[in-house]
């Protein structure tokens, strides 16, 4: 029997479910090595050495490196684990969203001090809201 | 018999705890959400309860991939705060109440929710940035505390029927504890935000404010709505609103007093809401 997912349709979104946290295992546990001091250190000393200690995939370990966090969430990251690896690089969490969403910091942090992104668009794929792809600069930069 | 006076809710954003560690809280971006808490801290102080059972989630702090337990609760004698990465917050440690909670996870349990039961735990912002809003910065918090942790990071998780439906077990178990004790419940996290993907920074004010209107005046039916609608309507993050209705349905079934509501829009990512209600018995 196929599992109920109504989820899979929300623009800009991953949700974090048993598949994507199997998929992600050995990615969210080396950043939660990272809540250790020592273990920063040796991370940021030699971030490549540092990850080959642990069994991720290639992409994965590309992603970190390229601080990408939609391709780590891409391949079962989760946002609270990936935090510690914003937190390793001195980034807030509100830098860390926004750095997914194609803004500069400073028009993150203003669209939030006007209320937010608007739900209106934004709850269907196939929609016409700003987190729809079409909308997304980082995916135009891609296609262009 | 101890009793549920009261239950109270509040958003827990970690920027919020790192405002009140830093100093930061009068300047002006933080200033209108402090002033949303005015009330609060000094009702608290007027109405200090002998436990608070604070409904909070872990953020990938005490629970990693390892271990993912739905309902945890802390029976341990005293929590430390736990460094998140950041630094762990100077705040006090978390001093339990471990007979109180041991008897409510034995009433849960037979009551056919299978808690896990955590006699060694960190707590993180979720737990503490809620104590730091209604308690401000004591050396030490004013009463003993009981963690019950809920996942809602990984899902599926818990429904808002099962989280509802557990309140009220929780209820009935405070119910029938044999010391005389006051007992606040606090449901924390939400409201609408969104932390992850091109969607992060979502916020919908209309869709948190009839949930705050129909948490006071019909939980039974919020307790109906489905995860999905949350998602959509408020956020991937906007989920931990579930864990409203487990200190929701410990209430009585009176309608309970308002003694305070608070909205405001944003604190970081995230949309704070905040309310007091006295329990009428």
């Amino acid at each position: 029997m196929s599992l109920d997912k109504p989820y899979l349709d929300v623009p800009g979104t991953t949700i974090f479910d048993a598949e994507q946290s199997r998929k992600g295992y050995h990615l969210n546990q080396f950043c939660m090595s990272l809540m250790k001091a020592a273990n920063r250190e040796r991370f940021k000393a030699n971030e490549r050495a540092y990850l080959d200690e642990w069994p991720m995939s290639e992409d994965q370990k590309l992603a970190v490196l390229a601080r990408d966090l939609n391709r780590c969430i891409s391949l079962g990251g989760n946002i609270y684990f990936l935090a510690k690896i914003g937190a390793t690089d001195g980034k807030s969490f509100q830098q860390m969203a926004g750095s997914m969403t194609g803004m500069s910091e400073e028009e993150y942090r203003n669209m939030m001090i006007s209320g937010g992104r608007s739900a209106n668009g934004n709850r269907r794929i196939g929609e016409d809201g700003d987190a729809q792809a079409h909308h997304q600069p980082q995916d135009k930069k891609a296609s262009a | 018999m101890a009793q549920i006076t009261a239950s109270v809710y509040t958003s827990h954003v970690p920027a919020i705890g790192a405002a009140i560690d830093l100093g930061k809280t009068t300047e002006p971006y933080w200033q209108p959400l402090f002033k949303g808490y005015e009330f609060s801290k000094q009702w608290m102080k007027d109405n200090t309860p002998d436990v608070i059972f604070l409904v909070y989630n872990d953020h990938a702090t005490a629970f990693s991939l390892e271990m993912i337990p739905t309902f945890a609760i802390g029976c341990a004698a005293e929590f430390t705060p736990a460094d998140e990465g950041w630094g762990p917050r100077p705040v006090p440690q978390v001093i339990g109440h471990p007979e109180l909670a041991a008897h409510i996870a034995q009433s849960v349990i037979q009551d056919d929710f299978d808690l896990t039961i955590v006699n060694k735990m960190d707590v993180d912002h979720g737990l503490t940035v809620p104590l730091s809003l209604m308690c401000g910065q004591p050396t030490a918090w004013p009463c003993p505390v009981i963690p019950f942790a809920v996942n809602v990071v990984q899902y599926p998780v818990p429904s808002g029927q099962r989280c509802y439906n557990l309140g009220k077990a929780i209820g009935r178990a405070i119910a029938s504890y044999d010391q005389p004790l006051k007992v606040q419940i606090w449901g924390t996290g939400g409201m609408s935000h969104q932390l992850q993907g091109p969607r992060a920074g979502l916020i919908n004010k209309e869709f948190d404010n009839a949930f705050l209107d129909r948490l006071i005046a019909d939980p039974e039916g919020q307790a109906k709505v489905p995860h999905i609608d949350y998602v959509r309507e408020a956020g991937s993050e906007g989920i931990e609103l579930v864990m409203w209705l487990i200190a929701r349905g410990a209430m009585s079934t009176k309608p309970p007093k308002v003694l305070h509501r608070f909205y405001h829009v944003p604190a970081s990512n995230t949309a704070v809401g905040h309310l007091i209600l006295e329990n009428q018995v």
